[in-house]
């Protein structure tokens, strides 16, 4: 059982590393000036007591650190400080399935987009479609995603009024209508970054032995494509696809707030601004584990897929 | 609207979003009509004197799901907002009431809070010391009837989804999914439900983005939407008839009297306030529309004895003197042993604050040679070096609670916490407390044109000017008041009329 016996050395390691990701948060975030319960409108030093009571930040901060630990340890974040009524699991388990979905089809987008455009362009080297995908993969890659999601967002206004109905939503949250343009743009970065690391690694191939043995026996270049070429050049791409999807669920937070998309990442951002401590313990911790989670996974995904690499058990790493 | 309501819990709530709300599906005794004067509401009627208030509550006022509305229930409100425990960030509005204070330090049981029921409609209030304004704070959201047994029903989860509350007011919430909508439908219950002609209020968006907002209305996806000095250049440019409301905001330097603070010279302080002209700073450096030149620490919107205050009660009116200013520069130089030190001047990082922190920056460069620093901290660092007092000048601003000139004059009493600068004057503080308990309204009136001059003189703060939001409503809609207390906008008089 050497992956039953690799996955579990690896959850420890990432039990750590969520702790240690906890600690730092916790010590970090109490020592940034300013504090949850101060506002632009100051109340007086009895109702502070009352609220800091309240909110046990009265306490120590060796036995809020304390008390935070073990009850996150039992799975409870707490209540966030801005959003009184409601308990951190909440706002996760609300919120980060819209970030989720969301993700999920702008990484499909991305992955899709970045394998044909890439492949495109390694196959048409050095001649116009390589070069004209190349110019909008430097321009995607350099104009932030926000500039994308205005832009977009007044092309559908204009497309609504050349058509005199609401083909698509400006903006907001529901069907699959609501989620086409946001994952599109959400996904531009990853599709310009996938784009050119299919682009490289195709060529890299295409320079390979086997592909001139390939070429020697008389495949059409067609087939060498289809049977050798793509199959070898998508690899080097799940490697970089685990991080990039916690990137794109996580960090979404600016599409969310242009196309008021009720997502985790919005929550975040909102959270470190007004220093509710709370949610920024639970939605770093959440995000950690996220994150942990799914470059285990593509390891795991890796080393099914590419049969030169093989597990170790010992929790040590993935090399072969 | 920007965000989600943080709290629809009115002993808790403190922002505009959930004043906004709340102000829909909650009434209290009293309320705010058309001109944003004290109407009554629950209550049909009070007797308000120096020793305590008597209101008679409407026997048809009913609550969303059909129970009448009983003067216990303010009783228990009351008292769940200033018991300790309860954490009300507004327990302080409440300290008008006897043993309000007490209570809410722990000194006296909540029982001992001066409210009773004389009987199911009748509420007898008893005051700490006079308070003349008592009735503009029963229009607060922490003065609003709360229920016992919903409250104890749902515990926690009280007034946190739309089926945990219960609502007094011309609307419900209907629908309520966290961060992305909500609905308000007419409540059948109200009492004066057939003044209300809206049958629903959709809150389709929630986002802080101006660009978004002004996008949804292109699109007709809103009917209301509130501008930024960027959208605001977009909607001109599209020639949307833009609207402006004064919303009693008052915007203004604070300066730091600590000790040892550069800005404590009041010889410096002259020369900032001979060089500096409002009127310049509204029309051409912030250029937006409806904001209004400030002299005063009173705003335009403030009542006087029978009409506006700032008409009975006009500040002087500021000329810009270079050479005085010089001279009072010179004095403060010597004083200071030869140098005025750098100054730090403590802004938030939004595009206007930076332009009126830059304007100032290069004005007083220019004029007097002074080198001012500008510490741009987002909200909460900024909050935090203002009570630490971390600054020599800050930009401030202040939105009113209720409808009293109060709201603002007792701002930089020595007591007061948001009177950052610590500036300290015991004729001030006097003039406070005439105006906080004296019961005739031309008394109190003179005792805040007291603290009008006063303030000019000590010049413990710069008025910059007077706010203003700017807004696109649909040409349909109609009758949308704008509020300057409580929840803003407010559509309870609100219907649609087919443009012509």
């Amino acid at each position: 059982m050497p992956l039953m016996r690799y996955i579990s050395g690896r959850l420890v390691s990432g039990v750590f590393t969520i702790w240690f990701i906890a600690t730092a948060t916790f010590f970090v975030m109490h020592w940034v000036p300013g504090d949850p319960l101060s506002d632009e409108k100051a109340v007086s030093p009895e109702i502070r007591k009352n609220l800091e009571a309240r909110y046990g930040l009265d306490k120590s901060l060796g036995t809020q650190y304390w008390i935070y630990i073990t009850s996150m340890a039992r799975g409870d974040f707490g209540i966030s400080y801005t959003q009184k009524n409601r308990s951190v699991n909440d706002i996760i388990a609300m919120h980060f399935p819209v970030s989720a979905m969301l993700g999920a089809l702008a990484v499909l987008f991305a992955t899709v987009g970045g394998i044909l455009w890439g492949a495109v362009a390694a196959r048409y080297r050095n001649r116009w479609p390589d070069g004209a995908i190349m110019f909008a993969v430097i321009l995607t890659v350099s104009v932030p995603s926000f500039v994308f999601a205005a832009l977009s967002q007044h092309l559908i206004i204009k497309l609504n009024q050349l058509l005199g109905f609401s083909l698509l939503p400006v903006a907001g949250w529901g069907g699959f209508r609501n989620m086409l343009v946001p994952a599109l743009v959400l996904g531009l970065g990853t599709m310009a970054y996938l784009t050119r690391l299919m682009r490289a690694s195709t060529l890299e191939v295409a320079g390979s032995e086997y592909i001139k043995t390939a070429r020697a026996k008389g495949l059409s270049s067609l087939q060498i494509f289809r049977h050798h070429e793509f199959r070898n050049a998508v690899l080097p791409l799940i490697t970089v696809l685990g991080p990039a999807i916690a990137a794109i669920t996580t960090g979404g937070f600016v599409v969310e707030l242009i196309f008021t998309i009720p997502g985790l990442g919005r929550y975040f951002v909102a959270a470190v601004q007004q220093l509710d401590y709370t949610v920024i313990m639970g939605t770093t911790v959440f995000y950690g584990a996220f994150l942990v989670l799914m470059v285990l996974l593509v390891d795991i995904i890796y080393g099914l897929v590419d049969p030169r690499i093989r597990l170790q058990g010992k929790g040590a790493g993935v090399r072969a | 609207m920007a965000t989600e309501p943080p709290s629809l819990n009115t002993l808790l709530a403190t922002d505009s979003e959930s004043f906004f709300v709340l102000s829909h599906v909650m009434e209290g005794l009293a309320q705010y009509g058309a001109n944003n004067e004290l109407v009554p509401a629950i209550a049909s009627r009070w007797e308000i004197d120096e020793s305590g208030a008597t209101f008679w509550l409407r026997p048809d006022a009913r609550w969303s799901d059909g129970e009448p509305v009983t003067a216990e229930q303010f009783v228990y409100a009351w008292r769940q907002a200033v018991d300790p425990k309860t954490g009300a960030p507004y327990a302080s509005i409440l300290y008008p009431v006897k043993n309000a204070r007490a209570i809410n330090t722990g000194k006296l049981p909540s029982e001992q809070l001066g409210v009773k029921a004389l009987d199911r409609h009748t509420l007898q209030v008893s005051f700490e010391q006079p308070c003349p304004y008592f009735l503009g704070l029963t229009a607060f959201a922490t003065y609003y009837p709360l229920r016992a047994d919903v409250v104890e029903r749902y515990g926690a989860r009280f007034a946190a989804e739309a089926d945990t509350m219960v609502y007094t007011g011309p609307f419900k919430l209907e629908q309520w999914v966290h961060g992305s909508s909500m609905r308000l439908v007419r409540n059948p219950e109200y009492w004066d439900v057939s003044s209300v002609a809206l049958k629903k209020i959709n809150i389709p968006f929630m986002t802080t983005s101006a660009a978004a907002v002004l996008n949804l209305y292109k699109d007709g996806a809103i009917a209301y939407a509130n501008l930024d000095a960027e959208t605001l250049r977009e909607a001109v440019v599209e020639g949307y008839p833009v609207r402006r409301f004064r919303n009693g905001t008052i915007f203004f330097i604070e300066f730091n009297f600590r000790e040892a603070r550069a800005t404590r010279n009041a010889d410096l302080r002259k020369a900032m306030q001979l060089v500096f002209d409002s009127a310049t700073l509204v029309n051409k450096v912030i250029a937006v529309p409806g904001n209004r030149p400030l002299y005063s620490l009173f705003p335009s919107t403030v009542r006087g004895v029978d009409g506006p205050f700032y008409r009975e009660y006009p500040a002087k009116p500021l000329a810009q003197d270079l050479v005085l200013a010089r001279k009072h520069l010179e004095r403060a130089r010597l004083a200071m042993g030869g140098q005025v030190p750098p100054l730090t001047f403590l802004v938030s990082e939004t595009p206007v604050s930076v332009i009126i922190g830059e304007y100032l920056q290069n004005l007083f460069k220019q004029s007097l040679g002074l080198d001012i620093r500008l510490d741009k901290q987002i909200f909460k660092q900024r909050i935090a070096r203002m009570q630490s007092g971390d600054f020599d000048m800050v930009l401030a601003g202040w939105g009113p609670d209720f409808d009293d000139a109060i709201t603002y004059g007792d701002l930089f009493a020595s007591w007061n916490e948001n009177n950052r600068g610590r500036y300290q004057n015991a004729r001030y503080d006097h003039w406070v407390e005439v105006a906080r308990q004296s019961s005739d309204q031309t008394e109190r009136m003179n005792a805040m044109a007291q603290l009008q001059r006063i303030m000019q003189e000590d010049i413990g703060i710069l008025p910059l000017f007077e706010g203003a939001s700017v807004y696109l409503q649909h040409p349909e809609l109609r009758g949308v008041r704008r509020a300057i207390f409580g929840g803003d906008p407010n559509y309870k008089h609100a219907r649609l009329e087919k443009a012509e």
